[in-house]
């Protein structure tokens, strides 16, 4: 079994910071990422879409930084996918090309990342419908574009970055705007960042100005959306209207992905201003296990400039904590990605305002899949909720829910806020689901695979 | 529906969706390539039978299980597409003995 000081689960920027650092520090390191290729879903496919103008401006800082991750010396693994963590021990449980092995490191650094708020909306099991990520992954990974008419519905920064990287592929959708916060209302809540954060803003001002310019149509206060069609949607309605469509994209912001930290039972907090949960760290993003730290948009959504500055901070950690870093090398190496930090956060009070996400994504049509896995109504589960299930655990073993391949991660938000409003609680008063591994279905003749190895390793 | 940009992307991997030549760019993913062949359902759902696409293509939502090489209930959207890959729809639920 091959050992290290630090594995890191994820190849994003926090990940890839997380692991130049400890590197520098002379840490022997881990780096697993499921997916081929460096750069988490941010720089996803950088160095292939460099030269690609609809991606290239967004794509350029993250092409240094992949650079330096592949030449720190770090053991990185892509195509890998965690399925157990056991935190008190240090075991991980591979699996990669359909082998399951196993690695023991003295710390863990969870960089797994951020996934797209799941938008129960009517029809959205519909072929067709996809997450707006969804559609930026194609354009990133294949250069592939939406043909026929494409209807972009959500709100978020990442919905009007695809409008404008669509727009410059030739393929500007109609962008449906759900946004129900006012600029003023969210300026209130601002506060001091929007000074620091004015960078930002300007750019994310530049990015809407550019929509339009492109061609980008909005229409604004869009509520009731639902996906129509037989067989794959062809119309998107909302309150008041409708329009053609042959590919609609959902986007209601990104909440951290807390699979594994869930499953390994780290203590996670509610985010009343992102509207999820969010493992709860130190400002080094040591987590409530020891052994184990998160950075990154895993422990709270940042974009990329701060999950990169927490990754280091994390890295420094990690080397402080083993032994080869001492207090004063510490303190003096966190000042620049602390400050980093600050200034990536600086803006994010008001984009967390500005798009709140709407009370109804996590009350849905009695009629609406909730858990698209098992296909399981929103009105079966408000059933089974005042039948007494208290929780998305109880809901399993009621309806089947979150037992599908996807383990709950899409339903599980919906799922506990059915509950929240049957029993006239908080989203944050109902017990969360506490997934199991394997985190990934993992077939049984990897298993058997791996253990076949380890008796002729014994033999 | 969705379109390859060969001037941003060259096509150069030639794979057999559902027993048909597609040729996607390096680094396309299995799903990828099943939705530039022209799938918009890419498999029946195994409760209730449904034409199901993907949601996601970041490995969150199984909504992409495909039959790939033989190999049932591949997250399409987590492999990428090789020369020759055989990649076909999954329909219903996956039989436990055949």
């Amino acid at each position: 079994m091959s050992r290290y000081d630090l594995a890191v689960i994820g190849a994003g920027p926090a990940g890839m910071g997380a692991a130049i650092e400890a590197r520098a520090r002379g840490l022997t390191v881990l780096v697993l990422d499921e997916n081929p290729a460096p750069g988490g879903q941010v720089f996803r496919s950088a160095v292939a879409c460099a030269h690609d103008p609809a991606l290239g401006p967004e794509v350029a800082p993250g092409l240094p930084l992949i650079e330096t991750f592949l030449g720190c010396g770090a053991d990185y693994r892509p195509a890998t996918t965690l399925w157990h963590l056991d935190p008190e021990e240090g075991v991980l449980s591979l699996a990669a090309a359909g082998v399951a092995t196993e690695a023991v490191a003295r710390r863990v650094i969870l960089a797994t990342g951020a996934q797209e708020r799941p938008v129960p909306i009517p029809g959205w099991t519909l072929p067709g419908v996809m997450g707006a990520g969804a559609a930026q992954i194609l354009l990133k990974t294949a250069g592939a574009v939406p043909t026929g008419r494409s209807v972009l519905a959500g709100q978020g920064p990442l919905a009007w970055l695809l409008a404008v990287q669509l727009a410059r592929a030739g393929a500007a959708p109609l962008l449906l705007e759900t946004r129900g916060t006012s600029v003023a209302a969210a300026l209130a809540r601002a506060g001091i960042g929007l000074l620091a954060g004015r960078g930002l803003l300007l750019k994310g001002l530049a990015l809407m100005a550019e929509a339009r310019r492109l061609g980008v149509r909005v229409m604004t206060g869009v509520r009731g959306l639902r996906a129509e069609g037989a067989g794959r949607v062809e119309r998107v309605a909302w309150e008041g209207a409708s329009a053609p469509c042959d590919t609609l994209l959902l986007h209601e912001g990104v909440i951290p992905s807390t699979h594994v930290s869930r499953a390994i039972g780290l203590d996670h907090a509610w985010d009343a201003a992102q509207g999820c949960w969010r493992p709860v760290t130190d400002a080094f993003g040591a987590s409530s296990c020891p052994g184990v730290a998160v950075a990154g948009d895993g422990a709270g959504i940042g974009g990329w400039e701060a999950a990169l500055a927490a990754g280091r901070l994390a890295g420094l950690d990690a080397a402080r904590r083993l032994g080869v870093l001492e207090e004063a090398g510490f303190a003096a190496a966190v000042a620049g990605p602390l400050a980093a930090r600050r200034a990536a956060l600086a803006l994010r009070p008001f984009l967390d305002a500005l798009y709140a996400p709407p009370a109804a994504i996590l009350s849905p049509d009695d009629a609406t899949i909730a858990c698209r896995c098992e296909e399981v109504t929103a009105g079966a589960i408000r059933q089974a909720a005042r039948l007494g299930a208290t929780g998305p655990n109880q809901m399993k073993a009621h309806l089947r829910c979150g037992m599908g391949p996807c383990q709950g991660r899409l339903c599980g938000p919906t799922v506990a806020g059915l509950i929240a409003e049957v029993h006239g609680l908080a989203p944050q008063e109902v017990p969360p689901l506490r997934p199991r591994a394997p985190y990934k279905p993992i077939t049984v003749g990897a298993l058997a695979g791996s253990a076949a190895s380890t008796q002729q390793g014994v033999a | 529906m969705f379109r390859p940009r060969p001037d941003a992307r060259p096509a150069t991997v030639t794979v057999f969706v559902e027993g048909s030549e597609v040729t996607v760019p390096e680094g396309t993913s299995a799903a990828a390539a099943m939705l530039l062949a022209g799938l918009v359902a890419m498999r029946e759902t195994a409760v209730s039978g449904a034409p199901r696409g993907p949601l996601c293509l970041m490995g969150v939502c199984f909504d992409c299980l495909a039959e790939i090489d033989g190999v049932a209930s591949r997250q399409a959207c987590m492999v990428p597409a090789a020369p020759g890959m055989r990649i076909a729809r999954q329909r219903g639920a996956r039989e436990a003995l055949r």
